[in-house]
């Protein structure tokens, strides 16, 4: 009985809102929700915790700032410093506006580079990937709400998504 | 309605004359001979600090007791000139600030933007300072016109005679053609702000939004008026200071630093109101949006900083280069710690979403980035005016507090004038409800 889930089928992303809502209050556990576009404030009405995407992103970019400050240090001035046109070579920081593109580049680009590659492992997206979508619609027109029975009584499950406008009501065992 | 609170105007107005006893001691302290610099440098070579000028003062030796001589005079022009160079350093700071927020207001009009609406009366009053402010930089124009001051050297019959340089550029280095560019300027901004805020005003009465379109196409037209005028501004008023040498992004460099202040004294000015409870459909998301304009025109400050010192030093050509070899040598805390100040703070601080809604971040940021631009000004002027006998003291400092205070008082004396939310605009529920 533990896998047993009810999907429920909305046409519309403003109906499925007030769904969610109720849902929550209900007490009910989503398991999930399948939509076609992203629908402003679904995370929040679901009650998902914050993306710390941008946390990494940061840390990622100060990876790629050392990177490239190690490398250059280590290049221009202590392997071989040369006299390349006069530049002072020195020290870095003599040298250091003739290094700063290349800090921000690299900055940016592991900063970039490495966040999409955190999103993918931690979303799960790679090619080859057996799509999960449950019902092919709602990459199209239709919003799906997964929700899991537990203990509760399912026709009285039924009912409510009936309620919540839902435009189908699907018993699912896996 | 706003109502300007006895205690604002009790400050604004102590630090007014505050300000003024200041200035007039800077004035009445400068040296006034050459005996008296003789004193001063006595008095500081006494102390061990003493430098030679180096780089342009260099001439040829007449004997030991004919260079000093030089050298003092040199340092009297310096010292003459200080009281003169903090006074339009702290005019221009100010002004920049009114001129800014008008760049601004005009920008959020010609964008239609749908979030600002309800910011626009704070913006408005801190245009109204854009009067008093461009007047005062002209009269300190107009008395280094008529050589009160060697504000600027290319003003100097005595130095232009012997200086091909400036001869070949006097064309457009004259005294007459500067007072007239400076009065076009002047008078053209002024306009557009009479004519956008007495529609704004007129909207709110009005039955259609004529008024608002009429604001629009004086927006669209006043940008382009401003981004040309505001170039040549930035030429005539600063970068003739040096008039050897030149930098042709000089105007966006300009720009960029009036815009983050005036941004950043809008997000004060509406957190001060906010915080009095004058701004209740001003939410934490405006302030944000107000937080990543402040973030995200300092990093385009630092980027034409940098692109501006990069390319010069790069490229180490010798009459280019001399404008930061004075300032490094000479200035080298408070032209290095300004960048710092300007560039690190705002990054740091403003990247965090969360932080960007917390009033007191906002206003902490607001302040670094008006003492960094404030010094962004102060390296612009100096290296050129007082050259290494620099110093922040009273004639700084009292120049900042009686353009401080003239500043407050003219834009909450301003913010009393109007209802505090634009009525009829088509953007002002869009603007109440939003929400980012």
């Amino acid at each position: 009985m533990a896998s047993t889930k009810i999907h429920a089928i909305y046409t519309d992303d403003d109906i499925l809102m007030q769904a969610v809502k109720d849902t929550r209050a209900k007490h009910y556990h989503i398991e999930e929700v399948f939509t076609p576009f992203p629908v402003h404030g679904l995370d929040k009405a679901m009650g998902l915790p914050h993306t710390r995407l941008a946390v990494t992103s940061f840390l990622y970019g100060l990876v790629g700032l050392t990177v490239a400050i190690l490398m250059m240090n280590f290049i221009m001035i202590e392997d071989w410093p040369q006299n390349i046109g006069g530049k002072p070579s020195f020290s870095f920081l003599e040298n250091l506006p003739a290094f700063i593109p290349i800090m921000f580049e690299l900055t940016v680009f592991f900063a970039a580079h490495l966040m999409v590659i955190t999103f993918y492992l931690r979303s799960r997206l790679w090619p080859f990937k057996k799509a999960e979508n449950p019902d092919v619609r709602t990459t199209d027109d239709l919003f799906l709400m997964e929700v899991l029975v537990e203990n509760n009584n399912i026709e009285e499950m039924a009912q409510f998504f009936k309620n919540t406008g839902a435009l189908e009501v699907n018993l699912i065992n896996k | 309605m706003y109502t300007l609170s006895g205690k604002l105007k009790i400050t604004a107005i102590i630090f007014m004359i505050l300000g003024a006893i200041g200035l007039v001691y800077a004035f009445a302290t400068a040296p006034t001979s050459i005996e008296e610099v003789k004193e001063i440098l006595a008095a500081q070579e006494h102390h061990g600090n003493h430098e030679m000028a180096a780089g342009e003062h260099s001439v040829a030796h007449h004997g030991d007791a004919a260079h000093d001589d030089e050298h003092a005079e040199h340092v009297l022009h310096q010292l003459q000139n200080k009281p003169w160079a903090a006074l339009y350093v702290g005019a221009f700071f100010f002004f920049m600030i009114a001129l800014g927020a008008l760049a601004f207001y005009a920008i959020q009009y010609a964008a239609q933007a749908g979030w600002s609406p309800v910011l626009f009366r704070v913006m408005e009053a801190i245009t109204a300072y854009l009067l008093p402010g461009s007047i005062i930089v002209f009269i300190l124009l107009a008395l280094s016109g008529v050589h009160l001051n060697h504000l600027f050297i290319w003003m100097d019959p005595d130095v232009v005679a012997t200086d091909e340089i400036i001869q070949n550029k006097s064309s457009y280095l004259n005294v007459p053609f500067f007072l007239i560019r400076a009065a076009i300027y002047i008078i053209g901004w002024n306009v557009f702000r009479y004519f956008l805020r007495k529609n704004s005003l007129k909207q709110d009465e009005a039955n259609d939004n004529s008024y608002y379109r009429k604001n629009f196409k004086l927006s669209a037209a006043f940008l382009v008026f401003f981004i040309v005028t505001e170039s040549m501004m930035s030429w005539d008023w600063i970068m003739s200071l040096d008039p050897h040498w030149f930098s042709t992004l000089f105007g966006w460099y300009v720009f960029s630093s009036l815009f983050v202040s005036a941004i950043t004294v809008i997000a004060l000015v509406t957190i001060y109101l906010k915080s009095r409870g004058y701004l209740p459909y001003v939410n934490d998301s405006h302030i944000h949006d107000l937080g990543k304009f402040m973030f995200g025109i300092s990093i385009f400050w630092t980027y034409l900083w940098f692109s501006q010192f990069m390319l010069i030093w790069y490229s180490n050509i010798p009459e280019e280069v001399v404008y930061y070899v004075t300032r490094i040598e000479k200035y080298n805390l408070v032209f290095f710690g300004m960048v710092a100040i300007n560039f690190l703070f705002p990054l740091l601080v403003l990247m965090n979403s969360e932080y960007k809604r917390i009033n007191w971040f906002i206003v902490m940021t607001g302040i670094m980035i008006l003492v960094g631009h404030y010094l962004d000004i102060y390296t612009m002027v100096m290296p050129a005016t007082v050259g290494e006998s620099w110093f922040i003291g009273v004639p700084e400092i009292s120049a900042v507090l009686f353009f401080g205070g003239l500043f407050t008082f003219v834009v909450f004396n301003a913010l009393t004038k109007a209802p505090l939310l634009a009525k009829r605009n088509p953007f002002i529920k869009e603007s109440e409800h939003f929400h980012y």
